[in-house]
């Protein structure tokens, strides 16, 4: 077999498995950071810790019983929270999760494909992932249910207009869709971070809303509503709706970190006397350091700010977010022309 | 008239052009919730990790034995008086020869049952006893899953002779002179139809 298919094939599930691992162990984390954020303990009764937590959620979902309603469209109804899942795990394929491995002479990249329009198959794979929700709450035949899956549709559709004219201007400065470019562009100079502040914050807060994630949560709303979109859904399939947005946040978190924090690169990296595979390895332990940092402020930012009013929400993604997009955009154009960028 | 210096007047007033970014607001607030990872909980975690509890905790009632393991209680129903939350019943029996070794006196309680569910455990039996018969212990009720079994009757509440209850702290001179006192009406009932010189502790 080639090499370079079975190391694709071995990167694949390793990526896999690890953002399965990730996202388990994200459930448990969300749990322990809001306890200890409000004075509490949080679980602490299966395992040292509480670390076998998730196995026992899991293991609550699959016991749970399964109901579909009588009413509803049963393809679709099943579909729906694989689809979410599926969307879910896709993006993670164009994600540098390290510079790349030396082995019998030949490097491997470690990532799975670094596709020239990496961006832009992210923005894709994100605005599919409203298919699953949709789907979910259409199938349901349940008013409120579809009514939940409304709004958190529309919500996300809302919010990817900014994300993507945030990404734009980030295009525009680093000219190139390919996230590894991006990626090695930083390790050359200073993370993205300092030359699109704006961007980055205008992407981190459409991140929130794009994983239905507090203060943007209005499309679960927990402790208002019976549930949004995933009203009928019950058991494992509930369970995967809900997981998939903790992988969607994993994900999020990884972009972040590759597009405007330096990826897999950290100071100094080559004045620290490593070399080949140990630099590599070190580099993609920084990466799983910096997107475990932006998980925690995805869960701070939860236990902090309150969930906006609807009118609120859609106020601050296009009357707010888009503009200063634009703006933000503009401004790149100024700044590529200062600095002699252009052409 | 203010009752702290801590009261503000709150003046709506149109927001500056910080307060309208709400950045700055929403980065003190995740200061604050920041310096709540650093803080003690004050979480006691129960089975394992018990919170003292003062000597006279009001929990589940027992009904002593005297020194020599006769019971106590007369049945006289001054503690089924007493309960304001009626949770108290009781039938008497006389004694029989031969059960002095069972029962301090002539008339004893065949049947008595605490309603646990019923029970505010406020003391008043354990004040109005004359006997010294019924207290409260440190003791939690444990729960269970039908009514009937909080329907508390003489085995669970008479102590056994092998394991006996100290209530030493519930009988410190203050408390025995209190139960003397004549101002309280049920001594006063009581004592006045016995002789005090007959109430041996």
């Amino acid at each position: 077999m080639d090499p370079i298919l079975l190391y694709k094939i071995i990167l694949c599930v390793i990526v896999f498995a690890v953002s399965l691992g990730i996202a388990a162990y994200m459930t448990w984390g969300e749990r322990k950071i809001a306890a200890v954020l409000q004075d509490r303990v949080g679980p602490d009764r299966a395992g040292p810790f509480g670390l076998f937590q998730p196995l026992a959620d899991g293991l609550k979902m699959f016991m749970k019983e399964e109901m579909i309603p009588g009413a509803s469209n049963k393809f679709l109804f099943i579909l729906a929270p694989g689809f979410f899942m599926l969307t879910a795990c896709m993006t993670s394929v164009v994600i540098p999760w390290g510079s790349g491995l030396e082995i019998n002479g030949t490097v491997y990249p470690m990532q799975i494909t670094d596709i020239n329009i990496g961006l832009l198959y992210l923005l894709g794979v994100v605005s599919i992932g409203v298919y699953g929700i949709m789907i979910g709450g259409w199938a349901s035949n349940n008013k409120y249910s579809l009514m939940g899956a409304l709004r958190a549709s529309s919500q996300m559709i809302s919010y990817e207009v900014a994300m993507g004219l945030a990404l734009i201007a980030l295009v525009m400065w680093t000219g190139t869709l390919s996230l590894g470019e991006i990626a090695r562009q930083q390790d050359a100079g200073w993370a993205n971070v300092v030359y699109q502040p704006l961007g980055f914050l205008i992407f981190l807060i459409c991140a929130f809303a794009e994983t239905n994630r507090a203060p943007f949560d209005l499309p679960e709303s927990e402790s208002e509503l019976v549930g949004g979109y995933h009203t009928e859904y019950s058991s494992m399939k509930l369970g995967f709706f809900l997981f998939a947005e903790y992988i969607n946040m994993f994900i999020s978190s990884a972009v972040l970190a590759t597009l405007y924090w330096g990826g897999y690169n950290f100071p100094f990296q080559h004045e620290l006397g490593l070399e080949g595979n140990t630099l590599a390895i070190i580099q993609t332990v920084v990466l799983f350091a910096k997107i475990l940092i932006f998980i925690f402020i995805f869960m701070w930012v939860r236990w902090t700010l309150p969930r906006f009013r609807y009118d609120q929400l859609m106020n601050l993604g296009w009357k707010v977010l888009l503009p200063l997009a634009i703006a933000n955009i503009f401004f790149t154009g100024i700044g590529m022309y200062l600095f002699g960028k252009l052409g | 008239m203010p009752l702290t210096n801590r009261s503000e007047v709150v003046q709506p007033s149109e927001l500056s052009w910080s307060e309208r970014l709400y950045l700055p607001a929403i980065l003190k607030g995740m200061f604050i919730t920041f310096t709540h990872l650093f803080k003690r909980t004050p979480t006691v975690k129960y089975p394992e990790q018990k919170r003292d509890i003062a000597p006279v905790y009001r929990g589940q009632h027992v009904l002593k034995r005297d020194d020599a393991g006769a019971e106590r209680c007369t049945a006289c129903g001054l503690c089924a008086v007493a309960c304001p939350a009626e949770a108290i019943t009781m039938e008497s029996a006389e004694r029989n020869k031969g059960e002095e070794s069972l029962y301090r006196e002539e008339k004893y309680a065949k049947i008595y049952e605490i309603n646990m569910l019923r029970c505010i455990f406020c003391g008043l039996c354990e004040e109005a006893c004359p006997k010294e018969a019924i207290f409260l212990t440190d003791r939690i009720v444990p729960t269970t899953f039908n009514r009937g079994e909080f329907i508390y009757g003489k085995d669970k509440l008479v102590e056994t002779l092998e394991e006996r209850i100290d209530v030493s702290d519930r009988q410190r001179p203050e408390v025995l002179k209190f139960k003397e006192d004549k101002k309280h009406k049920h001594n006063k009932t009581f004592l006045d139809k016995t002789t005090t010189a007959k109430r041996g502790h």
